[in-house]
């Protein structure tokens, strides 16, 4: 085991993809909570597929992939919070409508110009060698501002996520702040996505709030057992994923889901005791 | 001086008009309950007095030193809070939000204002529990501990006893009339005329338009009154 961490601290392009993961999770463990409380789960995950869109269209035209991105992924994020607020659509199917269309995009894109590369597998399920020095950079900068955000809008985010109507009579701008919300939570999509995958960042915004909700019993809790959790189960995930040789993002994910399954057991037992 | 009043109020509700020239003033002190069928605009006047929906035309005016933001409020309960992980703490600490603007934490005055209120509500020896283990009764108090933090002089309810059992729902009555009397104006919406005839000072009756505003005693008197309460028999 010991050599395992050993191993894994000598490799540089191992150090950078824990140190932008460990970030990650934390944020992304932080906003989870507010997200999955106010049933907007499903917003994490149509916003990577948009992520995956933009990247593939950003490797055809030879840009940037973090400069393209991130713009495109926090306008569909307000793009996406508009439709679930207002309904004429539904909510859950639009997002399933436009996380869909970017993916088809993004694949269609790829195989016109690159075709099916392991850039694009990258992309989809993750890499851990996709981190240039640039990007660990930047991923740093978002990830602290969207720690900075969090803690210090905290007491708000906690009165719109429990009570919007209550929030807004008493004054508060509920609009601005879910806009925050799915601000940082964009930019945490983005960051997150050369690491996980697009098709797995989602889970690091679900995972660790659920599992958290197995046994705490107040906000406060939450917030700070999710983000422990969270960071818990990026850190062994990258130890399984070393040792065993499988990809980094399907291994943090299959940590997760153990650590959820503990912990839901701890807190049936818990309540079946109380009962 | 009125707290509130609402000169020839008209409101909309999604393209429909829901509020048709209403006319009416809250003094300080007043318990008034606001009365009707289903989709008769209550709803939308009492999103209209917390300035969650503007006015189509019409005014609503504050007095007597009342702010908007200082309007205590308790919502009907949303999905999201039947399962939601937060202490009693929390929750009442969380209607004094108000008051902090961009402050980002809690200052000692404010959590001395939320403990007043918890004690008020006799819920002292439930803050370390969680929101979503207590029984519907309780939670009451809570988001009513909430809205006192927010608020001295006025309470709007939307349908408070909605879900409740009967001893509940009388509790619940008994600590509403408790704090109009310790000088809290309530405005409250119920589906209840009956009881709301029994607890109340004045009636507003909505139809879209006002079909009663006076005290409970004429309202019992009225055509409107005794058709309503003839026709209903569970009070």
């Amino acid at each position: 085991m010991v050599e395992a961490l050993v191993g894994l601290f000598s490799y540089s392009f191992l150090v950078r993809a824990v140190i932008v993961g460990v970030l990650v999770s934390l944020c992304a463990a932080l906003l989870g909570v507010s997200l999955v409380l106010k049933r907007y789960s499903m917003i994490g995950d149509g916003l990577s597929h948009v992520g995956f869109g933009a990247l593939s269209v950003a490797l055809a035209l030879n840009l940037a992939p973090l400069a393209v991105s991130v713009p495109v992924v926090v306008l569909a994020a307000f793009l996406l919070l508009r439709l679930s607020e207002s309904s004429k659509i539904k909510g859950d199917a639009a997002i399933a409508l436009i996380a869909s269309s970017s993916l088809a995009v993004g694949v269609v894109v790829t195989s016109l110009t690159t075709g099916m590369n392991a850039d694009v597998n990258g992309y989809l399920f993750g890499s851990i060698l996709a981190m240039s020095d640039e990007d660990v950079a930047l991923s740093v900068a978002l990830s602290v501002v969207v720690l900075i955000l969090f803690c210090f809008f905290y007491n708000k985010i906690f009165a719109i996520t429990f009570d919007e109507a209550f929030a807004r009579a008493t004054g508060t701008n509920v609009g601005v702040y879910n806009m925050l919300i799915a601000l940082l939570t964009a930019l945490t999509i983005v960051v997150g996505m050369r690491v996980m995958g697009a098709m797995l960042i989602s889970s690091l915004i679900i995972f660790p709030a659920l599992t958290a909700m197995r046994i705490c019993r107040s906000f406060r809790g939450v917030v700070i057992l999710a983000a422990v959790v969270s960071v818990f189960c990026f850190f062994w995930g990258m130890v399984v994923s070393f040792a065993f040789s499988t990809p980094a993002g399907a291994s943090i994910v299959l940590v997760n889901l153990g650590t959820f399954l503990v912990f839901a057991l701890v807190g049936f037992c818990l309540k079946r005791r109380e009962a | 001086m009125a707290l509130i009043s609402c000169q020839n109020l008209t409101m909309r509700y999604e393209n429909q008009i829901a509020v048709d020239h209403v006319t009416f003033e809250i003094q300080p002190g007043d318990y008034l309950c606001i009365v009707g069928e289903n989709g008769s605009g209550k709803s939308t006047l009492l999103k209209g007095l917390l300035g969650l929906l503007p006015p189509a035309s019409g005014t609503i005016t504050y007095g007597d030193g009342l702010k908007r933001t200082m309007i205590g409020y308790l919502p009907q309960q949303t999905v999201v809070q039947k399962d939601f992980p937060a202490s009693v703490w929390e929750v009442v600490l969380s209607g004094c939000l108000n008051r902090r603007g961009l402050r980002p934490f809690y200052s000692p005055a404010e959590r001395q204002r939320a403990w007043k209120n918890v004690e008020r509500m006799d819920i002292a020896g439930l803050v370390k529990s969680c929101y979503r283990d207590l029984s519907g009764g309780q939670q009451q108090r809570v988001l009513l501990a909430r809205a006192l933090c927010a608020t001295e002089k006025l309470l709007l309810l939307d349908e408070p006893v909605t879900g409740l059992d009967p001893v509940a729902t009388s509790e619940l009555y008994g600590t509403i009339r408790k704090l109009n009397q310790e000088g809290v104006t309530i405005v409250m919406v119920s589906h209840d005329i009956n009881c709301s005839v029994h607890n109340a000072g004045k009636i507003l009756h909505m139809g879209t338009g006002m079909q009663f505003f006076g005290t409970a005693e004429d309202y019992c008197h009225s055509p409107l009154g005794q058709r309503f309460l003839g026709g209903e028999h569970h009070g």
